[in-house]
């Protein structure tokens, strides 16, 4: 083997690989979530449809996305690992246990809390960028350019109360693997010190709350909106 | 037999350079063909070991611990002394070596102390090196305080945590000898037996304790690195296991056994509550430096408390009487360790006495946090005040502890010469085990200077000098003096065993605990100990007749290993019983009622005793014989203690 | 106070094990909990059955012998070794569970007795200054900071017991080894081997078979010395430089 691929299959080199990947999620869960604002403007969605037009084109962006669906795999399938391997480690479990005294519940499930939100996330892609992407969309122009119009497969999907619903949950259980994962991807890099860690847990918590809120926001205005 | 204690010619601070210059040499091509036994691995045994192997040596080193780190040494708080003279207070070997043949009260030989006051600034900067985190000034250089009444301040010390920090780095250069593949280790094993052949030790037998397997091991010398013997008073601030087995086999095969009455009783620890207890705690001996010592001045207030009438702090000042302020006006609460156990000894024997037992006196914080504030007693003490709290469930920042001497330590162990051979050839006894440097009564934060010492600097030379002298031929296990051994250890698991009686091992050894503790502790008398010398007799043949042993020879069988033990106790309990008989006169933890001062104080004998009591085993049922070891002072004068 | 105590009791590795149900009687809160089970183990040896067998010895919290889960935690209720916890921690009539260490790393002994040599082995990878006796410097020729001293301090303390282990989901050895290699790591003393040791201890501590951290802190709270988390972040630091920095390919 290897040095790298030694590095990769120890378990502090694993433990990187799910850090790597997590903040880059979070690095994309940010712009994600920024230009989805774009959904508030009320503009009849067409600054929302410039933007999914330039998200799918740019040649620098679809660099970033290939990165981000490495990132997921990479995530998920090192997850997989890891999980199995801790199994592992721990073939009988106690008879009687008490780790909530000990830590968060969270902290404790965030295989649960990421199995759930890839569910969510195959709902969520199949809905939206697979349309996009290969689905049958209508056409809008703007200025004599035709885009694809998003917005209206936006609008019209958040019509659907249980689908609201779907993402309002879904984004409940991201804010609790966020809460645990943003501060803990620090922790596994080495990245603690007694000045920054407290400054990290902080911005990781507001994090964790802010951006599954701002999403969840988004189906709950549309299908507010439409109702009038 | 003569006992030659080979101390070399010379003036003092010469004999150990020019020993070292005429002590033969291993060739180091030779040396990976010699094998060294270590038993134990404590600071004596981890370092000792370590060292050997980083020679070329090939070392076996053997444990009843899980592992080599949970020696007893880990237990260890205070500190470790050394001569560096870094606060430049005037301190130095000589003085070193003066403080503690004094503290000794002078019961210890000359050259071995002064051999340990010059290794001992080698130590630290061994420790330093391995990574010990000793306390430090903010300048980044060490910290020092003075520990034990000591008038300058040469204790080096890790918060109160030393011993754990010193034990740590000797089995961490352990650790890399056994990755290096030069020694073996061998946890939960027991030693059972030294084999002798041809006069000389080239073995042992162990029992693992695991499998119950009983095994032989060969070797070209044998260290004992085995700790002391204070559980045989049951109760004791020793670990659990710590036992006399190791070293007691080895007085049956021939070794001496020096002084074995010589026991010290520390003053601070924390009393017994019950029945049940299993084991004392010992709280660091600075908290008399801040805690003042007191109990009731008259019984019925005494009763009062015991009866829970009347609580500590209820009892005015007038009534209060600070034994030790009274009457050692100079030293106060800072007198010795066997001073102020006996003193507190003495008011609860009035009926003075503040616990339930009746066999426990104040220590009180109240002037110090009305002085210092509770802010600064708590960053002195946190730690302590906090494990009594954990212990009694007693909050002492508002209420006094309650404290009770405890057996602590034994300065008597195998009796060595200047090499720290037993008098059995290839034999050796290092740290607690042996007898050599502490006389009658040890000062504090010299343990672990003792142990490292003879681990580190003094055994790796003595050693090489016996083995260059003799065979370089292995002894194959299947000779026919292991064979034999082996045979004898498992007919005595057996006979254990068989007996199947009604009394568990337990019981046999709080029983031997109590006889031990009321005749031959803090103070003794010929009546006292005569007594105890039938009483033991006979708890030896009910034991042999009526232990209950439970489960079998060939699995982890706790009940057999204590029975193990508790049977050597009960034999080493006589001869402890013997050497205070014998010993017709007061000096440091030997305090016999018949031989003090108009004022209570310990009164040595020093035209008659002035000598190390070796005592050699003769056989089964016979009394064992007493040889002498005149000790001579060339460089000391000798002078009564006074603390007034 | 009375009590009821379930025990698990297994009577050699290959053993299947299971738990078994005690009545006991007449505990004082005064008594320490491994007095507690020196009592019931007293009343089984007056009943004639084998004793419950549990690793102990110094029984002043320091040398990291005892172990025990007991009512779902390492070491109890309280954060202290099983030796320190006292009686007063439970009332009358309480149920008390009590289980041995938990890990495939840990092979289980006897009833309560594990095998925690996975940990010497790591410490051997490298838990060491590769210092002969003798021939070293004078100690005081080698300053260091007061701070980095202090924690190194709180790093070395640890008494090796496994309760960090115990009491992580994924049965990490990570605290344990971590506290070892950031003591050396933050003292000059250990500059020299830094990246060999930080890479063998690790390669060790998963050759024993110890699962990954999920940084959930369970084995800091645990711990009875509070040693803290930022020594696994250090180790992680320190393993990933040194493997993108050593020689050892």
């Amino acid at each position: 083997m290897s040095w790298v691929t030694k590095t990769l299959n120890s378990t502090l080199g694993r433990k990187l690989v799910m850090a790597l990947t997590g903040l880059f999620l979070i690095l994309f869960l940010t712009g994600h979530v920024s230009g989805n604002l774009l959904l508030f403007k009320g503009d009849g969605g067409r600054a929302f449809n410039e933007y999914a037009k330039f998200m799918t084109t740019n040649p620098a962006i679809l660099i970033l996305s290939y990165l981000t669906y490495i990132s997921i795999l990479g995530h998920v399938v090192y997850s997989i690992l890891l999980t199995s391997y801790n199994k592992k480690a721990r073939p009988i479990n106690y008879a009687v246990n008490r780790p909530e005294t000990n830590s968060s519940w969270s902290s404790r499930n965030m295989g649960i809390l990421g199995t759930i939100i890839l569910v969510f996330l195959v709902v969520h892609l199949q809905g939206f960028w697979a349309k996009m992407h290969w689905g049958d969309i209508p056409y809008v122009t703007y200025d004599g350019q035709e885009y694809k119009d998003l917005y209206s497969v936006v609008v019209f999907a958040f019509r659907q109360e249980w689908l609201v619903a779907l993402y309002v949950i879904a984004m409940g259980f991201l804010a609790f693997h966020l809460s645990h994962g943003f501060a803990s991807a620090f922790q596994t890099l080495g990245l603690n010190h007694r000045k920054y860690s407290p400054a990290i847990e902080m911005i990781g918590k507001i994090y964790a709350i802010g951006v599954p809120i701002i999403f969840a926001s988004m189906p709950v205005y549309l299908y507010f909106t439409s109702l009038k | 037999m003569i006992l030659d204690s080979k101390i070399p010619a010379g003036p003092l601070a010469e004999k150990w350079t020019k020993h070292k210059f005429n002590m033969k040499l291993v060739n180091p091509a030779n040396k990976r063909k010699y094998d060294i036994i270590v038993v134990g691995t404590g600071l004596a045994g981890a370092s000792a070991a370590a060292s050997l192997a980083e020679l070329g040596y090939n070392v076996k080193a053997f444990c009843f611990q899980d592992s080599p780190r949970r020696a007893h040494s880990i237990a260890a708080q205070g500190g470790i002394n050394a001569a560096k003279n870094y606060q430049n207070d005037g301190d130095s070997i000589y003085r070193l070596f003066y403080d503690t043949v004094k503290g000794g009260d002078y019961r210890a030989r000359e050259a071995n102390v002064y051999r340990l006051a010059e290794v001992s600034v080698n130590i630290i900067d061994q420790c330093v090196a391995q990574g010990v985190p000793f306390a430090r000034e903010y300048g980044g250089l060490l910290a020092n305080r003075s520990f034990g009444g000591a008038q300058v301040s040469r204790t080096f010390y890790a918060r109160g945590q030393t011993g754990q920090q010193l034990l740590l780095g000797a089995y961490s250069a352990l650790s890399r000898q056994v990755a290096n593949g030069k020694v073996k280790l061998y946890p939960r094993t027991e030693m059972m037996d030294v084999v002798k052949i041809d006069g000389k030790a080239r073995g042992i037998i162990t029992r693992n304790l695991v499998t119950g397997a009983i095994e032989s091991h060969s070797a070209h010398a044998v260290l004992l690195c085995t700790g002391g013997y204070g559980n045989v008073f049951f109760l004791s601030t020793n670990a659990m296991g710590s036992n006399v087995t190791a070293a007691w086999r080895a007085h049956k095969k021939g070794a001496y056994f020096a002084n074995p009455c010589f026991t010290q009783i520390h003053p601070t620890c924390i009393p017994v509550s019950g029945d049940h207890q299993s084991k004392l705690t010992l709280m660091s001996e600075s908290l008399r430096n801040d805690g003042r010592v007191w109990v009731p001045a008259t019984v019925e207030l005494s009763e009062k408390l015991r009866k829970g009438e009347i609580k500590a702090n209820d009892i005015k000042e007038d009534d209060r009487d600070y034994f030790l302020e009274r009457k050692y006006p100079s030293f106060g609460n800072l007198v010795p360790r066997d001073v102020a156990s006996r003193n507190a000894k003495y008011v609860c024997d009035e009926g003075r006495g503040v616990n339930e037992t009746g066999e426990a006196v104040f220590l009180d914080f109240r002037d110090a946090i009305q002085r210092d504030g509770e802010d600064t007693i708590r960053s002195k003490y946190g730690n302590l005040f906090d494990m009594y709290q954990q212990i009694t469930g007693d909050n002492p920042y508002q209420g006094p502890m309650m404290i009770y001497p405890a057996v602590h330590y034994t300065m008597g162990g195998l009796w060595v010469d200047y090499n720290l051979m037993t008098t059995v050839p290839g034999l050796y006894a290092l740290g607690e085990a042996n007898f050599s440097d502490h006389g009658a009564n040890r000062l504090g934060a010299s343990a672990l200077m003792q142990g490292l010492a003879d681990g580190y600097f003094v055994i790796p030379y003595t050693v090489g000098d016996y083995l260059a002298q003799n065979t370089i031929e292995r002894i194959s296990e299947d000779h026919p003096e292991f064979q034999r051994a082996e045979a004898e250890i498992k007919e005595r698991v057996e006979k254990l065993i068989r007996i199947k009686g009604e009394k568990s091992v337990d019981h046999f050894h709080k029983r031997l605990g109590k006889i031990m503790w009321n005749y031959c502790g803090m103070a003794r008398n010929s009546d006292g100990l005569s007594k105890a010398k039938t009483m033991i007799k006979e708890l030896k043949e009910e034991f042999w007749t009526n232990v209950r042993v439970l489960g079998s020879a060939e699995e982890l069988n706790l009940s057999l290993e204590k029975a193990n033990r508790v049977a050597d106790f009960i034999e080493l309990g006589e001869l402890m019983i013997d050497d205070a008989l014998a010993r017709e006169e007061s000096c440091g933890g030997h305090f016999r009622e018949e031989y003090q001062t108009e004022e209570g104080e310990a009164l040595r004998d020093d035209e008659n005793f002035a000598y190390v009591a070796a005592w050699k085993y003769l056989g089964e049922g016979k009394e064992e014989e007493l040889n002498k070891e005149p000790l001579e002072f060339e460089n000391v004068k000798l002078t009564q203690r006074s603390y007034k | 106070m009375d009590l009821t105590l379930k025990i698990w009791r297994q009577k050699n590795r290959a053993d299947k094990g299971g738990f078994k149900e005690y009545k006991i009687g007449g505990i004082s809160a005064d008594m320490s909990f491994l007095e507690m089970l020196d009592v019931l183990n007293e009343d089984l040896s007056e009943k004639g059955e084998d004793p419950v067998h549990f690793d102990h010895d110094c029984r002043e919290g320091i040398c990291g012998m005892c172990s025990l889960h007991i009512n779902g935690k390492p070491h109890g209720p309280q954060q202290t070794t099983t030796c320190q916890l006292h009686m007063r921690s439970f009332k009358d009539g309480d149920t008390i569970s009590i289980e041995p260490w938990r890990a495939s790393a840990f092979p289980i002994l006897k009833d309560l007795v594990v095998d925690r040599s996975a940990f010497d082995r790591i410490i051997q990878a490298g838990g060491y200054v590769s210092v002969n006796t003798g021939g070293v410097p004078d100690a005081n020729e080698i300053p260091i900071p007061k701070v980095m001293a202090d924690e190194a301090f709180d790093a070395a303390t640890c008494i090796g017991c496994g309760a960090c282990v115990a009491a992580c989901k994924n049965a990490s050895a990570m605290l344990f080894t971590s506290a070892k290699i950031s003591q050396l790591a933050m003292l000059p003393q250990g500059q020299v081997e830094r990246k060999d040791r930080a890479e063998k201890m690790v390669a060790q501590m998963d050759a024993e078979g110890f699962g990954a951290c999920t940084n959930t802190g369970a084995c800091s709270a645990e711990c009875p010395k509070g040693i803290s988390l930022t020594n696994i972040a250090r180790m992680n630091r320190e393993y990933f430089s040194a493997v993108v920095s050593s020689n050892n390919v």
